[in-house]
């Protein structure tokens, strides 16, 4: 054995059998070189087996509870990996354990986040736990739509999420609210993004091309690489994850990079609290995503395509494996994609719970094996992503936007929406309104249609939250604000994963801030100073304060909001403080009395 | 390192960048720093997390600048000089920024010996104490395991020197890595196994690059307990490990006539400032022990 320390911890013969069952049946047995000296748990072994951690972590999590001393050792030499930094990613997620439970029961996460706040999940908590039951209290699980969020963490068993199980309401949800049960949006456009939603089986291929499915593919490879380029470059489109950067500029920089070996990373770690536009896109159509990001693949020369999704979305996740593997069976992924000569293969990977990993960088490093950190940019993905390789990563909906832009061309695409902010926007709708779901608008329409169309507000609308999280809040005289992102940039506000959650006169907004501030000091990763601390000092204030800070306590969340802007290594940090500056400003919370 | 001997530049031809830093062109080497141009115009930075000897991780923050043209300040540490950048060190934003995050670790961890960090906090008027007696802080018994060196996280502002040093930028050992997420993260072997129980070797490295005293070599640690450490006392004496044939340069820490601790020089050409646990710890036979 070469210089790799283990312990004397043993795994039980379930933690072998689960660690196992993710490296051995793939890849046999570690074999270590006498003469082999191991760089950073070994730099081939890196990309030959350290990307394997994550998944490893999971089967172990699942069959034992936690993560045991034994089963981390035996994991740690499968792969290779020093047990120090396997701990310090065992321990980086939210569902991992590093202690022994002490019980062999599934776990209930309850969804704390605002949409659900405000439904009181603390009732649904209290009633768990009374029951017996074993609570963790969770970060917004993406099912906004229907408060409050469950997500059960099975032990010895799959994950799963029970509202899952009424398939027939839950695929109605999005087109009936999307459209108003006529397939069309406000101003009697056809929807686009979400046309097979509900409308297709997402468990059949043959369903989805019967629907039109792989007729993109087909016009993407008449057109070539380039031409796939240029027509995503014409069409306008920009990023649909938050950052809202030009797809087609981001393609082209893959293309033209140097490298045989480059990647398409399909970014569905949905983790923006309010959002869940991607996990109804892959539920109700996996086929659309897969196809679109073969299409990026073709476009960008990539061969390997990753979806990294996130831990909570056991039924999308299932749905993915499911349909990739159909997709490969019919020809549509494998080393001749389409008798076109082209390789492409995807594969999904789990999150663990880790809204960082959302984060383009933080989520190479997670699925290398690495803690889920942020890394220095430049160099950006395009070049140096993941295994430091030229890497699109796109977020799903951004990509489905892919699969009428290659039929249809980029100027057709461009003459949707707005000027500024061409196509169609997902939007995830929440809060206190009478039908909640994902929309599907053309950029431009007011966030006054949106809500109405989402049946309006139940009870006297206060506020809007705008992007999340890490976006902010407007008043009910904002109504008129175009939904694009240039007039969301006018309004001072950002759309960013598309968002909107509606809160009436009744809301305790001290209770809301107080949670959005715990919700970043939790998420926050601690790699840097400006986020790890002043996410804390921002909660401590709203704490001290009971959620309503008056006085002195604005500066100095002023002078931490600068500092965590100014200086934050990513986005996490830079909008951390965003949220509650704009309560404050709309006097939600801090009003002098 | 300074901006004329870039570490990774062969003396060959050499071609350079121009840039401006505080309304002043400075001409650096390619592939230097801003940090390294900041030094070359005369210009002091604070850092915590850089060395000269290990990778740039820029995580601490401290040695931010403004760039012209960024949204966010940058890093001068881990941002590459490139020719025409506009740099400005001692702008409103930037001394903001400093000023916070010393006031943000002065607020979670005990700075108390690391007087470099408490001057730069004076220079920025940063103020810990308003955030109030009830401020989180870094809470953890000292960890005293063998007579080699301690461990004291307290003082431990997760600037990922150890783990650097103990990991691919010198030991390779990795017995170290940073466990636990946000405020909670900490520098931990794995499921915090006593040190003797780890891949640690004792080479030390990990405590030379500490910059709070976090990590402390036990000698320096029960001089400081009896109140006995005086390091305007100490005279340094070089010398050449005696164990091997490698030839790693020492420094000879002495006080009272006695050895307290050994390093070596970042500059020099064998070591890099890192040593072996022979060089680092086995001078005991000096004494006669």
């Amino acid at each position: 054995m070469a210089d790799l320390h283990f312990g004397d911890d043993k795994p039980s013969d379930i933690e072998r059998e689960a660690v196992d069952s993710v490296v051995i049946d793939t890849l046999g047995p570690a074999v270590v070189h006498e003469h082999e000296r191991l760089v950073r748990g070994g730099t081939e072994r890196r990309n030959e087996r350290r990307h394997l951690l994550l998944p490893v972590l999971h089967a172990l999590q699942r069959a034992a509870g936690w993560i045991s001393p034994g089963g981390l050792n035996y994991a740690s030499e499968q792969l290779q990996v020093p047990p120090a930094e396997a701990y310090g990613v065992a321990t980086f997620y939210e569902m991992f354990r590093s202690t022994d439970p002490g019980h062999s029961d599934d776990v209930v996460h309850v969804c704390v986040d605002a949409a659900c706040q405000i439904a009181d999940s603390q009732a649904v908590i209290d009633q768990l736990e009374a029951e017996g039951r074993h609570v963790h209290r969770s970060p917004c699980l993406g099912q906004c739509e229907r408060p409050t969020a469950l997500f059960i963490q099975g032990r010895g068993r799959p994950d799963r999420v029970e509202a899952d199980s009424n398939l027939e309401q839950f695929t109605a949800v999005p087109q009936a609210s999307a459209s108003g049960g006529d397939g069309t949006m406000a101003k009697g456009e056809p929807l686009r993004l979400l046309k097979r939603v509900g409308v297709v089986d997402p468990s059949s291929i043959e369903s989805y091309i019967a629907a039109g499915g792989y007729q993109s593919l087909a016009a993407a490879i008449a057109r070539g690489p380039e031409g796939v380029v240029s027509e995503v470059s014409d069409s306008g489109l920009m990023g649909r994850g938050g950052a809202a950067f030009p797809t087609g500029f981001k393609w082209k920089a893959v293309a033209e990079a140097a490298g045989d070996i480059k990647h398409v990373v399909v970014n569905a770690d949905e983790s923006e609290p309010g959002t869940f536009k991607d996990r109804v896109l892959i539920e109700n159509d996996p086929f659309s995503v897969i196809e679109a990001a073969t299409i990026a693949g073709y476009a960008t020369g990539a061969t390997k395509g990753w979806i990294y999704i996130r831990g909570e979305y056991p039924l999308a996740t299932e749905r993915l494996r499911t349909a990739i593997e159909q997709a490969r069976s019919a020809g549509y992924l494998g080393d001749d994609v389409a008798s076109s000569g082209f390789s492409f293969d995807m594969e999904v990977r789990r999150g663990a719970g880790a809204y960082i990993c959302g984060e383009e960088t933080a989520l190479f490093n997670s699925l290398e094996g690495f803690r889920g950190e942020p890394r220095q940019k430049p160099p950006f993905p395009t070049t140096n992503g993941l295994f430091d390789q030229p890497t699109a990563i796109n977020n799903p909906e951004t990509l489905v936007n892919v699969l009428d832009i290659v039929v249809d061309g980029g100027a057709a695409y461009k003459a949707i929406g707005t000027e500024g902010s061409a196509g169609t926007k997902l939007f995830c709708v929440s809060g206190h309104l009478a039908k909640p779901g994902v929309y599907e608008l053309a950029f431009g329409a007011t966030l006054g249609e949106l809500i109405d169309m989402a049946g309006g507000p139940i009870g006297e609308l206060r506020a809007i939250m705008l992007g999340g999280a890490a976006g902010s809040f407007v008043g009910a005289d904002q109504l008129d604000m175009p939904l694009s992102f240039e007039g969301a940039r006018e309004a001072g506000v950002s759309l960013g994963s598309g968002v909107v959650m509606a809160f009436n006169d009744t809301v305790d907004f001290g209770a809301v801030f107080t949670r959005l501030a715990e919700f970043f000091r939790n998420e926050s990763c601690g790699q840097c100073v400006p986020c790890r601390i002043g996410t804390v000092r921002q909660h401590e204030v709203l704490l001290n304060s009971g959620g309503n800070p008056v006085n002195g306590q604005s500066e100095l969340l002023a002078d931490i909001d600068l500092a965590m802007k100014d200086a934050s290594i990513c986005g996490l940090g830079h909008t951390a403080a965003t949220a509650v500056r704009s309560g404050i400003a709309l006097g939600l919370i801090g009003a002098q009395s | 390192m300074t901006a004329t001997e870039p570490v990774s530049q062969p003396a060959e031809v050499e071609t350079s960048v121009t840039l401006n830093i505080n309304g002043t062109a400075v001409e650096v080497p390619e592939g230097a720093s801003v940090l390294d141009a900041c030094t070359a115009a005369g210009i002091d930075t604070p850092t915590l997390c850089y060395a000269e000897n290990l990778t740039p991780v820029n995580a601490c923050r401290v040695c931010v600048v403004e760039q012209e043209g960024s949204r966010t300040l940058i890093p001068s540490c881990s941002r590459q000089a490139s020719e025409g950048m506009n740099i400005q060190t001692d702008s409103e934003r930037v001394r903001h920024s400093r000023k916070m995050v010393l006031e943000f670790l002065g607020s979670g961890v005990d700075l108390s010996q690391a007087p470099e960090l408490e001057q730069w906090s004076e220079v920025y008027g940063a103020d810990p104490g308003r955030y109030g007696e009830s401020a989180a802080k870094i809470e953890e018994e000292v960890r005293i395991q063998d007579e080699l060196y301690i461990r004291d996280y307290d003082k431990c502002v997760l600037c990922y020197k150890c783990v650097e040093a103990c990991g691919d930028d010198a030991q390779h050992t990795f017995a170290i890595a940073v466990a636990g997420r946000g405020f909670d993260a900490r520098i931990r072997t794995e499921f915090d196994t006593e040190l003797p129980d780890s891949a640690c070797v004792y080479c030390g490295n990990c405590v030379a690059v500490c910059p709070t005293n976090a990590l402390q070599f036990k000698t320096e640690f029960d001089l400081r307990s009896a109140d006995k450490w005086q390091p305007e006392e100490q005279s340094v004496t070089q010398t050449v490990c005696s164990y091997c044939g490698v030839g790693c340069n020492l420094e000879l820490h002495v006080q009272d006539e006695t050895i307290v601790k050994v390093t070596s020089p970042n500059d020099h050409s064998v070591t890099s400032g890192h040593l072996c646990i022979k060089g680092r710890f086995g001078w005991s036979y000096v004494h006669g022990q």
